[in-house]
């Protein structure tokens, strides 16, 4: 059928920003919808709060909001652009969501807009558990036996009715937030509570356990002629019980006999068919492993994670061809993008096998439990393609940057079997590294089975791999025994470890003797039809299918999975770059692990190899390639942790060099430097051992900021407050030696300024400052960013500005540096330097309109800022005012704490920007989720230093109106300072406590603030995570606290009796 | 495999010279064929016990093959026609419910050789440029002189009495309580006789050189023509047969079947390139504008131009190159497939073909009662 011409404009809803369950693949798949859109002729309106995406470029569409989706502002765009029809179905269940409730609020039926690809009456029939349970029982598919409950009482009496394993399931939420298995009441009340209380219907579908069964997917994709295929199916590593998103999944199947696979893709197309979905739609099923019994879990009408993973996985890009479903093209008349010569009316054949690994950020939080469940954890996910399970697995391993680059776990010794068989009963984040110690530990196969419910076919592969270690073991520089161990995957680092030599000699042996990788290209039909895609994974086998071509080239380095610190903005900066190389006129060639990414889309770089980021990994390809040089500075720390290994295999580093990121980053070389250009830092220095770490903590004088070198996003950053803690974090958190040292420094209170800047080697260019509300000591990335500095003096903006140029020259930096200061009692300190792209280039491009990542990657491949038509210096300030406001997913990782400090929590962000600081600020806490009420209550606890300014916040809120309700401690400050103030008991008491408040939702915001001493620190712990449970803002920093209280106050009026004096006179 | 020590090594060598060295599995004789390609996912056992790959050499273009391991369930024929079988990994520790045998245990049986941990990407792009070639399976755990083997092999000529060698040579009747059908075995796939099963036929299944006469002297419903190896024109016969029964009973044909109609009614068949195997073809149904998935197995094709001038008409097309997919007779209750709508392996979007062939049997008994 061909395309709508009844319709001209098209609003695309985005997902805002990335949260766990709902991250960069919703980046990647409205990138690809807007421009498939725009090819077709329309015009394309864009709404995302989400900054640091590249489909809000405004390339991508032709009109762009960066604003919250809410039903307010999206009403408004609405208004404003008259849109002719809405795409819903790209931007992840908030796109869904807000598309719903944009139907209900009837602005679409007033302003006659349609909704374009699957229709809202789908939406509903899929998503509402009742509606799909009725639509399966009219198809004849089975369900588990389930029930919708509404309260306790109703789930006590499903489970008296089917029993124990139950699985709850909160209806209308991302990733399954809130839900769980039960194996009793005390996990059934837990989990039934929680799931209410997420749910925006509360409403919960308690179902009957299925652990065990395979958990099947399948990637369907249906037309407006009814046409209908299965891009992908994909296999769980893990059986059903734990949620997809954390499971280890490969495609395709596995284990499923044709007559299985053709049975369940039957099922998956009826079910398409009558949702009557137009466009992408992902299946979930579980097969029982001992007979053809299966049953429906569930049904995604729309784009999702795994349809980003089976596009990537196949080459197949179905959000974009959903994209044209959506205006009425069928897939029978569409050509397959990656052939060119085969129609888009096929099902792609895969040639290899693909293994995605999630990344959970379990590093980051210690506290939290690490056990996985129906409830997605991870935030991000790595893909590996090779021609074996053994070889994609390992290759996958080696791409999570956990440190593992093996299926081992790092000090097995101090594991007890017990402990082993725990964590392969119940699965966690290392359950695959479990596994492969039990087999080394003579554990059968049969035995993991009963433990884990992993299927025999995956374990033997696992088997295999422990097997060979043996064999690798014993032969050392065996040729034959090499080229078969690569063969199936293992890194050189593990040959290395088991040949008890560097890890490059094992490099070169293979180089000597030829056993290096070849590059098979991605192209949907196994082979049986040329294709040109550009889309190449390495594999140990005999013919390279990737061709050097004539044109010099330049690699980039992509940054990996999203993990918290090291986000989608880095993807940002990524795709920026290679689109700059390519303007520059070279051939621009990444290298990247993460299926959910723009930059992993085959169509923005000459070419893509899907491959680990690793020095193994990467070197094969330099080999091959033979690119002018390398640019690390653009993927994160991944990139830079690679750019030393490279170099010393002869690699050009381009742009900032190698000794100079050195610099920057070594602590005592940083320090020499500052000191050269004469630029104060806090007092601080390095120590190796405990025993100095205290010896200069003392003389520095406390509070100190101590963290390792050489970290992403703060990771085990602490601020420490005396002789004891220090010596506790040093023996605990981290483990100090001569490589590894620990940084010591001064702690300063103050205002925190973050710069961004480009450096050609002789000009400067600051396209923006940014100043955070939260006073350091909160992690850059957790903090409220504002643009532009709203209270600084022209004085200080001058000091940033030289200090900037100076350390941009001094440090030598070609290419993109970060800077972050604090200005403490009038003086301006340099904190830290980042020789690399930062999570705010994003942010600062859009609001400036300086490319930021595009001159920095022409400025390192040799023109000039000048050249490129930049004024060095800052640049003026934009009209306006813009906040960048962190979101943080803490209702998905239980026991996690949610104060706020130098460790980074957050897992996206949102821009707000209108006119005033007090809009843009209501605008970015909107985006972030933050239910802004102008009245109600104030919970109040915090610590004694924080008191004085506490009152202040107090006296403010009681101004306009809000009750304030404290502990005692706080309260009897308060109430000294004539604010009248509710007291509550603390947690244990007998009366109303602390928690009932929050648990009746008798108050709007609670601030709460570390407190050390007088309170047990897990009260406080436990106030801030009921509110997080029971979705209220929490607030740990008074500085949070107080821009919060500036956006009511712009809100609301003060209600104020008249003056004694003024009525007498 | 991971435990290859064990494994011999042997050969697969093609007419252009190339060779091939992996490890040997199945049974450690040697082979000749035609070495073609399947791009189907699953279906493995399906796809070597279809008897339409008689004589040929089978490359599995998905790298691991044997997963699931061999069941008693699955076989499309009873014995193995192939000459060998390629993959890039073969499952040593299958893991299925209804596993049986490794898919080795299960070759070395049936005495068909197979070669292992091969770059079967590479081999099939071979084939993807050259057109399907003449290959050979060394035997296991022999050096040979190769130059020689490959001389041998560009003068050895594939047999052309494919048909005869997996047909039955006797009839047997497979009963129901339906429409009486006469099912003629080319070298028929199980999943027909399943698919006829189902729908309650009540089947005779025939050798493939039975005439016309003993066919309409069974006085069937309708005759359905099975799928079957090789060249369509080696069955001359067969082509005399058909001519003879159109428009005395109600034809259904399935892969040879339908190049036998087409033939039967005037057209003209050609070798393919390299041929369309596998589980993810796109056929175009003309009339209802659809696109259907579909199971394919074929090496020659019908030429569209050389039915213009026949009493048929194109009812299916191949989405990608266009070739021929399906026609229909414009005055008989007459139609075949090119492809194979009984899927095993592969989708079963077209099982409806099935349907119909019992509703043209159907409509045309009324009408002959009518006539009566």
């Amino acid at each position: 059928m061909p395309k709508r011409k009844d319709i001209e404009t098209i609003l695309v809803i985005g997902s805002g920003p990335i949260v766990i369950g709902q991250a960069a693949e919703f980046d990647y798949a409205g990138t690809q919808a807007c421009i498939s859109l725009k090819e077709e002729g329309y015009r394309v309106i864009l709404v995302n709060s989400n900054p640091a995406t590249i489909m809000t470029d405004t390339e991508i569409a032709d009109k762009v909001y960066i604003e919250p989706i809410t039903l307010p502002f999206v009403s408004k765009i609405i208004r404003k652009e008259r849109p002719d029809a809405i795409l819903p179905t790209l931007g992840g269940q908030t796109g869904l969501n807000m598309a719903i409730e944009l139907d209900e609020s009837g602005i679409l039926d007033e302003l006659g807009i349609e909704i374009l690809g699957t229709k809202l009456e789908a939406i509903h029939k899929a998503e509402d558990r009742d509606l799909f349970r009725n639509l399966m029982n009219e198809l004849g598919e089975p369900v588990p036996e389930s029930d919708i409950i509404h309260n306790i009482i109703e789930a006590k009496a499903f489970v008296e009715r089917i029993g124990y394993p139950v699985i709850v399931r909160p209806a209308f939420t991302l990733g399954g937030t809130g839900g769980g298995i039960c194996h009793n009441d005390a996990d059934l009340v837990e989990f039934v509570t929680s799931g209410l209380k997420y749910s925006p219907v509360t409403q919960c579908l308690l179902e009957k356990s299925i652990a065990g069964y395979k958990e099947i997917e399948y990637e369907v994709m249906r037309d407006s002629a009814d046409n209908a295929i299965v891009v992908c199916n994909m296999e769980n590593v893990d059986a059903v019980g734990i949620h997809t998103g954390d499971s280890i999944v490969v495609a395709p199947t596995q284990t499923l006999s044709d007559r299985e696979n053709q049975m369940l893709r039957n099922v998956s197309l009826k079910i398409i068919r009558a949702l009557k979905i137009e466009g992408g739609c992902n299946v979930q099923l579980a097969l029982d492993p001992y007979s053809f019994n299966y049953y429906i879990i569930e049904v995604n009408p729309r784009v999702s994670r795994s349809s980003a993973l089976a596009s990537k996985a196949t080459g197949y890009p179905i959000a974009k061809l959903a994209a044209k479903i959506a205006v009425g093209l069928s897939l029978d008349e569409m050509m397959n993008p990656v052939t060119e010569k085969t129609y888009a009316c096929f099902e792609p054949a895969l040639d290899y096998i693909v293994a995605k690994i999630p990344r959970w950020p379990f590093d980051k939080f210690e506290s939290a439990k690490r056990n996985l469940g129906t409830q997605m954890k991870a935030t991000g996910e790595v893909m590996s393609l090779g021609r074996t399970f053994e070889e994609a697995i390992l290759k996958s391993v080696r791409s999570l940057e956990t440190g593992h680059f093996h299926i081992e776990m790092k000090n097995p010794e101090s594991i007890t079997d017990e402990w082993m068989e725990k964590r392969i009963r119940r699965a966690g984040d290392e359950r695959l590294f479990f596994i492969g110690e039990a087999l080394r530990r003579g554990v059968s196969v049969e035995q993991i089975h009963e433990w884990s419910q992993i299927d025999l076919f995956f374990l033997n592969k696992l088997q295999n791999i422990v097997q060979y270690e043996k064999e690798i073991q014993a032969k050392p520089f065996d040729q034959e025994v090499l080229y078969k161990a690569k063969r199936m995957g293992f890194a050189d680092k593990t040959i290395a470890k088991y040949w008890n030599v560097k890890e490059i000699e094992v490099y070169n042996f293979k180089k000597e003797h030829n056993i290096v990788p070849v590059y098979k290209m991605v192209d949907t039909c196994a082979g049986e039809f040329e294709s040109e895609t550009p889309y190449f994974y390495g594999t140990y086998e005999e013919e390279n299918e990737s061709i050097r071509t004539e044109k010099e080239s330049v690699i980039v380095l992509g940054s990996g999975p999203i993990r918290i610190g090291q986000g989608v903005e880095f993807d940002y900066a990524t795709v920026h770059s290679v689109w700059a190389i390519k303007e520059a006129g070279y051939e621009a060639i990444i290298i990247n692990n993460n299926p959910e990414t723009v930059s992993t889309d085959f169509s923005i770089s000459d070419k893509l190899y899907f491959e680990p980021l690793t020095v193994e990994d990467v070197m094969h390809i330099v080999d091959l390639e033979q690119p002018k040089g390398v640019v690390v500075q653009f993927g994160g720390q991944t990139a830079i942790n690679l750019a030393a290994a490279l170099e010393e295999r002869g690699v050009k580093i381009l742009g900032t060099t190698l000794e100079d990121i050195d610099r920057a980053e070594n602590r005592n070389e940083f320090e020499a430097a500052l000191h050269e250009i004469d630029i104060p830092q806090p007092l601080g220095k390095t120590a190796v051992s405990v025993e100095e770490a205290v010896i200069i903590a003392n003389e520095i004088g406390y509070p100190v900021l101590v963290r390792p070198s050489y970290v992403l996003g703060g990771r085990a950053m602490q601020i420490v407050y005396n002789e004891q803690e220090i010596q506790h974090y040093m023996e605990h958190a981290v483990d100090a030696s001569p490589e590894k040292p620990v940084l010591i420094d001064r702690y300063l209170t103050g205002t925190e300024i973050e710069v961004d800047a480009i450096c050609d080697g002789e000009n400067v260019l600051i396209p923006g400052i940014m100043e955070h509300i939260e006073r350091a000591g909160v992690h850059s990335g957790d903090s409220i960013a504002v643009y532009p500095p709203q209270k600084l003096s022209q004085q200080h903006i001058d000091t940033l500005v030289d200090y900037t140029t100076r350390l941009a020259k001094g440090l030598k930096i070609v290419g993109l540096m970060n800077i972050q200061y604090v200005i403490s009692k009038d003086e301006v300190y340099v904190i830290e330097v980042n020789p690399r792209s930062s999570r705010t280039v994003p942010f600062l491009s859009k609001i400036t309109s300086i490319p930021m990542a595009n001159i920095a990657t022409k400025a390192i491949l040799g023109q000039s800022i000048i050249e490129q038509g930049y004024t060095p210096g800052l640049a003026p300030n934009r009209q306006g005012v813009y906040v960048k406001v962190p979101v943080f997913s803490f209702a998905k990782l239980r026991r996690v704490d949610i104060t706020l400090g130098p460790e980074m929590k957050s897992t996206g962000e949102v821009m707000g920007k209108d006119i005033t600081l007090e809009k843009a600020l209501y605008k970015g806490l909107v985006a972030a989720g933050m239910e802004i009420k102008d009245y109600g209550s104030v919970l109040m606890t915090v610590s004694d230093k924080d008191k004085e300014e506490a009152i202040e916040i107090a006296k403010r809120f009681n101004h306009i109106g809000f009750r304030i309700i404290a502990t005692e401690g706080t309260a009897k400050a308060i109430q000294k300072a004539g604010i009248p103030v509710d007291i509550v008991d603390k947690i244990g008491s007998k009366g109303t406590t602390i928690l009932d408040v929050i648990q009746k939702g008798d108050a709007q915001f609670v601030i709460n603030t570390l407190t050390k001493g007088m309170q047990p620190e897990r009260d406080g712990f436990r106030i801030r995570r009921e509110s997080v449970e029971n979705g209220i803002p929490c607030l740990t920093s008074l500085d949070t606290a107080e821009a919060m209280l500036r956006v009511i106050e712009s809100m609301t009026f003060s209600t104020e009796t008249m003056k004694h004096e003024e009525v007498r006179s | 495999m991971a435990g290859g020590e064990r494994m011999k090594m042997r050969y697969l060598l093609l007419e252009d010279g190339t060779v091939f060295k992996g490890n040997a599995f199945g049974s450690e004789e040697g082979s000749f064929g035609e070495v073609i390609f399947t791009t189907a996912m699953t279906g493995y056992q399906e796809s070597i016990s279809d008897p339409s790959n008689c004589g040929q050499i089978l490359t599995f273009t998905y790298p691991m093959v044997g997963n699931y391991g061999v069941n008693p369930e699955d076989f499309e024929s009873i014995d193995l026609a192939l000459s060998g079988v390629v993959v890039r990994e073969l499952a040593e520790q299958p893991s299925n419910f209804r596993s049986q045998n490794t898919l080795h245990e299960f070759l070395e049986a049936k005495n068909i050789p197979g070669i292992e941990g091969i770059d079967t990407r590479k081999l099939t792009r071979i084939i993807r440029n050259h057109g399907s070639l003449k290959g050979k399976l060394t035997k296991a755990g022999e050096e040979v002189n190769i130059a020689e083997e490959i001389e041998k092999l560009k003068a050895t000529v594939i047999p052309t009495n494919v048909v005869q060698q997996v047909s039955i040579t006797r009839p047997y009747p497979s009963p129901g309580r339906g429409k009486r059908v006469v099912l003629v075995d080319f070298g028929m796939k199980h999943g027909i006789l399943r698919e006829l099963n189902k729908r309650d036929c009540d089947i005779t299944v025939v050798p493939y050189n039975t005439s016309a006469k003993e066919i309409l002297g069974m006085f069937p419903d309708g005759v359905m023509l099975s799928n079957g190896p090789g060249d369509p024109t080696d069955i001359p016969e067969a082509i005399e047969m058909v001519k003879e029964i159109i428009g005395q009973v109600p034809i259904f044909g399935v892969c040879l079947g339908h190049q036998l109609i087409s033939l039967a009614s005037g057209a003209t068949s050609f070798k393919l390139k390299f041929g369309h195997r596998g589980g993810n073809h796109p056929v175009k149904d003309l009339k209802t504008g659809r696109t259907e998935l579909t199971s394919q197995n074929h090496g020659y094709s019908i030429d569209a131009d050389s039915i213009e001038n026949t009493d048929l008409e194109i009812t299916h097309i191949a989405l990608n190159d266009g070739t021929v997919e399906g026609v229909k007779h414009k005055k008989f209750p007459v139609y075949s497939v090119q492809f194979h709508p009984e899927g095993s392996s592969g989708p079963e979007d077209s099982k409806h073909l099935f349907d119909q062939f019992i509703e043209l049997m159907n409509a045309n008994s009324k009408k002959e009662n009518s006539h009566a």
